[in-house]
């Protein structure tokens, strides 16, 4: 076991191992921190932003830093807060969201977290961005207008050599996920159901499998995202 | 045939996926494009996915999936290309091969594209011909390299003026490209004599030694982040790892900034010389020079450089007969990507990857290439050092300031007299410089390069060091005729669109948004809440991953600082709230084809 250390979060004194990643720390203490493109098990992506916290004055985000000893962890301040919720707020705007025909309503975070910022109406205007719906695979529909690009697909779902099913192509704002043609086509059933649970959207879905569970009675209907942890615990 | 080729280059490269960019250019060059077909091939050989080798090909602007003419052009689009007649030339360059910029010309023969920054601010608007570059270029040349290309001439027989000057008329080079050393100082003089330091200083000092008289300088990184050269060296020393890379980042992607290319050119046995020593400090045995793309056309020049300092010991076994150093300096050629001279993005290039810059700590001095400890230096902090171990820690720390120690190459271009590179002790002030390169009413000045700042008149007292304008060196001057807003903003908002690596949600979409505000601004539909929604959305960028994303809102948030009036003046005073769309002209076409007039 690695050695154990002290730091705060909002002056609130945290012990845990040195070298866990911020937002791992934080839960074993209780205190939950937003994330979006983070996924349990897989390596950080850092991407979305959503998890930023303040140390020494700097942003740094939660899911890719490690803690370190004495180190003085900001989380729940106005601007923080703000900017967890406009980045959220972005999201909306950039993809093409109509929650209530998602299948993935009720189980999605990008939709909790919204919720719980209390987002009413984004700030940013609509980019009313045109993307794709894919339904050529035999096994997944993947709607590009709820993709928000967080990787997970990419990270998560491998075959059994280690490939990624799912890559990035392009850059800037024509980066778009992309099923590797040859390994697509040898998914499993079980790589499908796979990519449609890490996916945090409805933008990978599993086909001819829908509303098993109604809304209204899904993870998020029941506990908002981020009340779960004192429930897990 | 084309199969044959495919696995001659990918045996070349070992199919070390690592390589895949190698992999990649060389294809590119042999065919002109990367054929879809060859996609899975490629991948089978080097044990990828055919969506890996898509991720990386897609990321880069050079790389192509379709044919871009048997003689592609790609017109600078930066800046200062467009100041000196970029319009006009790119127009006679349409209408000579009729067709657009994006496409090519339904015989295949031309390919009109754009290109952010060439590193030839100095002799604008130019242009990359089949790797070529083209300098200077008025409607009259463009005109003429039409009728060339019709005519079937190589590119090299294009060239209509004598070659550039020093080394660039040099038999491996010869290109028309112009260096304009307008001033050299204590870095870059005459006075340097290739190897001595390394050979009779260095081999007589131990790493930590090296390393101790870099700190002594005070020396930090000429590449924008300045950090203190000595203490990279030094964590990297003590990093563990059992190989250690040192890494020359020659990407220059900035706009504006040309210094590297010009000390490539004149001084690249300097260069390689810092790279060594960096290399016997740190404990490394393999230096990479990372150079862009653009630059390619002095690829068998500094080749043939390295085969020289191979045949002196200056590099290979036992280099500068120290026991056990063999160093050596591989070139790694990137495609065309701004964020790529982001040291950890360079990494991941140079990995054969897409160059998305990586999430710190770990920092490359730590967890590098391959994973190994690595040190990334730009070319003129590497050319630094090797006059710091030639003459002293103490004698650097002499020149330039208390805390900007020794010198700093400045490129300066865009309404001067004198554009070109000034090798200037720090210090100087903004008025200084204006002065020395014959600049004349003088509006407005980019610091820094678009990542840097906007500043006006008021400021052209402040001095130029890490305490005050900090800067890697680029400096384009704007006179009282130019548009701030509408042409240099504008065209630094754009660029950062267009270079985001697309990782982080704020990167990806806040310079568009921005854009979208001071288009709006500019059609007169602006009010007070654009110009807060400006600062707010901007200020949100410092959430971003690497310093791309920090600094893309820097030329809205600097120009709103130093030039407010000009947001001022065309907004409205009056109106609280302007949806920003014309309804009578939205509307203008179902009316005429209803037949009614709107009433509004
Ligand atoms: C978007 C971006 C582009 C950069 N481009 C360059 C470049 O072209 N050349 C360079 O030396 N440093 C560049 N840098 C800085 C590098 O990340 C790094 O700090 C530098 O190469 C370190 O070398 P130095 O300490 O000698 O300056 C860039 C940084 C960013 C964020
Ligand atoms: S498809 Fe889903 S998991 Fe993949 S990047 Fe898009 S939102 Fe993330
Ligand atoms: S800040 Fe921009 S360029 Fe840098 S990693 Fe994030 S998206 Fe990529
Ligand atoms: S959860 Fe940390 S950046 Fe997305």
């Amino acid at each position: 076991m690695n050695k154990q250390i002290i730091f705060t979060i909002d002056q609130k004194e945290c012990t845990s191992e040195a070298g866990k990643y911020i937002v791992d720390a934080a839960r074993e203490n209780g205190i939950y921190i937003p994330t979006l493109c983070n996924y349990k098990g897989v390596k950080p992506a850092g991407s979305c932003r959503v998890c930023t916290v303040k140390v020494n004055k700097r942003h740094l985000t939660a899911c890719t830093t490690p803690v370190a000893e004495g180190m003085e962890i900001e989380l729940n301040t106005t601007e923080l807060n703000d900017l967890r919720k406009a980045v959220v707020e972005i999201l909306f705007t950039e993809g093409n969201h109509f929650c209530p025909a998602c299948e993935k309503s009720g189980n999605c975070e990008l939709q909790a977290l919204a919720y719980r910022f209390q987002i009413m109406a984004p700030r940013f205007p609509y980019q009313f961005n045109k993307r794709d719906v894919d339904a050529s695979h035999p096994k997944i529909l993947h709607d590009h207008n709820r993709c928000i690009l967080c990787k997970r697909c990419i990270r998560a779902v491998k075959n059994e050599e280690g490939k990624s099913v799912f890559t990035f192509e392009n850059r800037a704002k024509k980066v778009h996920i992309k099923l590797d043609e040859k390994l697509g086509d040898s998914l499993t059933d079980e790589l499908a159901e796979k990519a449609m649970e890490v996916c945090p959207v409805g933008s990978i879905l599993v086909k001819e499998k829908g509303f098993e569970i109604p809304i209204g009675e899904r993870t998020y209907d029941k506990v908002p995202i981020g009340e779960m942890l004192i429930t897990d615990k | 045939m084309i199969e044959n080729k495919i696995q001659k280059i990918l045996d070349k490269f070992n199919r070390d996926k690592t390589r895949l960019m190698d992999i990649l250019l060389h294809i590119q060059s042999e065919i002109g494009y990367i054929p879809q077909t060859l996609i899975q091939p490629i991948a089978d050989g080097i044990d990828l996915s055919a969506a890996d080798v898509l991720q990386t090909i897609s990321f880069y602007h050079f790389f192509t999936l379709k044919p871009r003419g048997k003689y592609t052009i790609y017109l600078n689009n930066s800046i200062v290309a467009y100041m000196m007649g970029r319009e006009k030339v790119a127009k006679v360059f349409e209408e000579e091969c009729g067709c657009k910029f994006g496409e090519v010309t339904e015989d295949g023969l031309i390919g009109l594209f754009d290109t952010a920054c060439i590193g030839m601010s100095d002799q604008e608007p130019a242009a990359l011909i089949n790797g070529k570059v083209f300098t200077n270029i008025t409607t009259f040349r463009a005109r003429e390299i039409i009728r060339d290309m019709k005519q079937g001439r190589k590119v090299e027989e294009m060239f209509a003026t004598t070659f550039g000057d020093g080394k660039n008329a040099s038999p491996l080079i010869r290109t028309i490209v112009r260096n304009r050393m307008k001033r050299t100082g204590p870095v870059l003089n005459m006075s340097y004599k290739a190897g001595n330091t390394l050979l009779k200083q260095v081999a007589q000092m131990t790493p930590k030694e090296v390393i101790n008289e870099v700190k002594l300088s005070h020396l930090r990184g000429r590449g924008g982040a300045g950090f203190p050269t000595g203490l990279k060296w030094e964590f990297c020393r003590r990093a563990s790892g059992e190989k250690k890379f040192v890494f020359c980042n020659a990407d220059e992607g900035e706009p504006g900034t040309f210094k590297d290319r010009v000390i490539l050119t004149e001084k690249p046995e300097m260069l390689f010389e810092g790279m060594t020593i960096a290399g016997y400090a740190i404990g490394a045995k393999e230096g990479i020079l990372y150079l862009r793309y653009e630059y390619m056309y002095l690829k068998k020049y500094l080749e043939d450089v390295l085969d020289r300092l191979r045949k002196n010991n200056q590099l290979g076994p036992n280099t500068a007969n120290i026991k056990g150093f063999d160093f050596d300096i591989r070139i790694q050629f990137g495609a065309g990507a701004y964020v790529c001279g982001e040291e950890s993005a360079l990494i991941e290039s140079s990995e054969g990857k897409r160059g998305e810059p990586r999430n710190r700590p770990p920092f490359p001095v730590e967890k590098g290439y391959l994973d190994y400890p690595t040190v990334v230096n730009n070319v003129e902090t590497l050319c630094s050092v090797v006059r710091i171990i030639q003459n002293g820690g103490d004698w650097y720390r002499s020149l330039g300031t208390e805390e900007s120690t020794g010198t700093k190459v400045l490129s300066v271009s865009g309404d001067c007299r004198y554009a070109g590179i000034y090798e200037l002790e720090w210090g100087f002030t903004v008025s200084d410089i204006l002065e020395m390169a014959g600049a004349e009413n003088t509006l407005a000045v980019q610091v820094g390069g678009p990542s840097g700042a906007l500043i006006g008149p008021d400021d052209f007292n402040r001095t130029l060091c890490y305490s005050d304008l900090a800067t890697g060196g680029s400096f384009i001057i704007f006179n009282e005729s130019r548009d701030i807003l509408r042409d240099v903003v504008m065209n630094f908002t754009e660029f950062f669109i267009d270079e985001s690596c697309g990782s982080c949600v704020p990167c990806r979409n806040i310079p568009t948004l921005l854009k979208h505000k001071l288009e709006k601004i500019l059609q007169g539909h602006g009010t007070e809440k654009d110009i807060t929604d400006i600062k707010e959305w901007g200020n949100m960028m410092q959430i971003n991953r690497c310093g791309l994303g920090h600094t893309a809102a820097n030329p809205v948030l600097t120009s709103l600082k130093n030039f407010r009036h000009l947001y001022e003046d065309k907004i409205q005073k009056t109106v609280e709230f302007d949806s920003g769309i014309d309804l009578a002209e939205a509307v203008a076409e179902s009316c005429e084809f209803v037949d009614r007039i709107p009433k509004f």
